[in-house]
């Protein structure tokens, strides 16, 4: 409804629109990082009334005439990007940049130098879908992305497949080879999902980066990462130290556009020009770990970020050979391994959860999660 | 609106301190208003260009990559009725071949406030898998022309579709015939035309979503509805 102010409204139930809709009645839905993001106000394009989320699952209710792979009644997890199966960039898995799914490709486009796909709740810039923080929602191309869940496993434990665990995974994916030394900034429910991922990928050593000593120990607890909490201590010293002056060999940023920085002055630079709106991004964390990787090494980034930042270490990344790899993640490319992973019990994901709010509670869910009040890691609402 | 968030409390003030940051914000805004510029300037695909002066005519064009072969991108523009489902200034078009052996088509455009502006046309090259073009003929309240060519995008990237439009308004005040053709911004409303057309052939559809319910289209995005169902 405006800067830090959500409510929650009775609207028009949903229709469907297209004949690969379907409309699921959700059943469980998690508020994101990212929205905190359109809760701040850092993200443009937004408008009054906007229903927010990406994250949700539940039971499909009905569905367009052109879909032949969902049935009434089926459960599903839905992928936050919006992804038409046909075009060039989803045959190459590349789903978050799927070339059909945002109406408004024109406005990212401007801003972009070319659109993204179009996100469930993520501002008119992408493509202006109403999002699933809600009672029910319409799926485009149902056919395409939701993924069957068929064997009575909790929504606690598969609906981060929506969006947060294979982001994780998927940052893992880009960055990490076995025996490697992996830090990842920021110790959330992605940095968390990302760090279990590092170990799948058979990195030896994997630390977390935060300054909020809850998470780092729920990090420590369910991933097994080593953590320098940023306000103790000197990141990059730490981060030599354990490295025998190396630096890690895979640094993963799970923080994106509002990070902190604990030297105050910086931090009110970037913070004070990203008010005033002549900065979008506060790029603290892949400023750090540009800087602290090992020469050769790679960067995967996978926090959100929206616009422009200012003072990138373009000379540092140019030369020292690193290599920098990002995207929103491709959900939909990883949805059916992971469920696999969680079937077999080599994950639980529902680990990450701290708090779960009937959807009328979800203001004050935003503000705890923003506040990181109550130990609060992920809310999930119920509608 | 509510506030936004806090910036901290200052460590210092005084007279130095503030023209220092008065320095800085003026270089970040330089910076800041050069990015903008550069961002702005990045789409590539609005570009109105016009035939010298003294002419009058208006030259649109635009260019997308559908992931279809050759064949089946100039099979679905040579079946003329289809513009219609892309082309929003076109209500409908249908061929016919006239006892001269030319194909004809009649073309019908929506005019503001309610009915419509026709015209005929014919082919004037058709080469399969590479060229259509047609131009109105006989006394069109608004003489146009059109060309459509197709090209197979290197590294096996699909199809390459460039079109052309040209109008030439009647001598004489360019009446409301020509804001209908048009629309406010032609070549923005091309692009827009070429979006839908990649949608429609690649997933069969004009991509709807709750902001943009008939899909992508110039006049909606900067008036969008909320993103909230459609009653």
């Amino acid at each position: 409804m405006g800067r830090t102010k959500v409510k929650v409204r009775t609207v028009p139930d949903p229709k469907i629109l297209n004949a690969r809709d379907a409309i699921v009645r959700i059943t469980s839905t998690a508020i994101c990082g990212s929205d905190l993001h359109l809760y701040d106000g850092y993200v443009p394009t937004m408008k009054k009334g906007d229903i927010l989320g990406h994250e949700f699952m539940g039971e499909v209710v009905e569905v367009g005439p052109a879909v032949d792979t969902l049935r009434v009644g089926d459960r599903v997890v839905v992928p936050f990007p919006i992804a038409c199966g046909a075009c060039m960039a989803c045959q190459r898995g590349l789903f978050s940049i799927c070339e059909n799914s945002n109406p408004n490709a024109e406005l990212a486009d401007r801003i972009m130098g070319h659109s993204p796909a179009g996100i469930f709740g993520y501002s008119h810039m992408l493509g202006g879908f109403a999002g699933g923080q809600a009672e029910y929602a319409r799926v485009p191309f149902a056919d395409v992305g939701p993924i069957k869940i068929e064997d009575g496993l909790p929504d606690e434990q598969v609906l981060f497949l929506s969006d947060i665990l294979p982001t994780g995974f998927m940052g893992a994916d880009m960055a990490v080879s076995p025996g490697d030394v992996v830090a990842v900034w920021g110790a959330g429910p992605v940095g968390m999902f990302a760090m279990a991922s590092a170990v799948m990928f058979g990195a030896q050593r994997v630390i977390a980066i935060d300054r909020f000593d809850y998470r780092l120990r729920r990090a420590a607890e369910n991933t097994g990462a080593e953590t320098i909490n940023y306000e103790e201590v000197d990141v990059a010293d730490a981060l030599d130290e354990m490295t025998a002056g190396r630096g890690p060999d895979a640094c993963i940023d799970a923080v994106g556009m509002e990070a902190h920085h604990a030297n105050p002055a910086i931090d009110r630079y970037d913070r004070v020009k990203q008010a005033a709106r002549l900065e979008t991004e506060r790029p603290h964390a892949v400023r750090e770990a540009i800087l602290t990787c090992r020469n050769g090494g790679t960067v995967a980034i996978i926090g959100a970020y929206a616009g422009y930042m200012d003072k990138f270490p373009i000379g540092p990344l140019m030369n020292r050979s690193l290599t920098i790899r990002t995207g929103q993640c491709h959900v939909q490319r990883y949805m059916r391994p992971l469920l696999d992973r969680i079937r077999a019990g080599d994950i639980d994901p529902s680990f990450v959860i701290s708090h779960l709010l009937p959807l009328e509670e979800a203001p004050r869910g935003y503000e705890m999660f923003k506040n990181k009040e109550d130990g609060c890691t992920k809310v999930v609402l119920t509608p | 609106m509510r506030g936004s968030d806090d910036h901290g409390t200052s460590q210092r003030s005084g007279r130095s301190n503030r023209r220092r940051m008065a320095a800085a914000a003026a270089a970040v805004l330089g910076i800041t208003a050069l990015g903008v510029l550069a961002a702005a300037r990045l789409s590539r695909r609005v570009r109105l260009s016009r035939v010298p002066p003294g002419d009058g005519a208006i030259r649109v064009e635009s260019r997308v990559t559908v992931n279809r072969t050759l064949e089946e991108a100039y099979a679905f523009w040579r079946d003329l009725s289809r513009l219609a489902s892309f082309m929003t200034h076109l209500e409908s078009v249908s061929e016919s071949a006239s006892p001269d052996g030319d194909r004809r088509s009649h073309w019908t455009a929506g005019a503001p406030g309610g009915g419509t502006v026709e015209w005929d046309a014919v082919l004037v090259q058709d080469v399969v898998g590479e060229l259509i073009s047609w131009r109105s003929v006989e006394v069109a309240e608004v003489t146009n022309s059109g060309a459509v060519r197709f090209r197979t995008a290197p590294g096996g990237r699909g199809t390459e579709v460039l079109v052309e439009l040209v109008y030439e308004p009647p001598a004489g005040p360019v009446g409301a015939t020509v804001a209908t053709l048009l629309g406010e911004e032609p070549q923005q409303q091309l692009v827009d035309d070429l979006r839908r057309f990649k949608q429609i052939i690649e997933t069969g559809e004009v991509v709807r979503s709750e902001g943009s319910p008939e899909g992508t289209r110039a006049g909606r995005l900067l008036r969008q509805r909320p993103a909230q169902p459609v009653a």
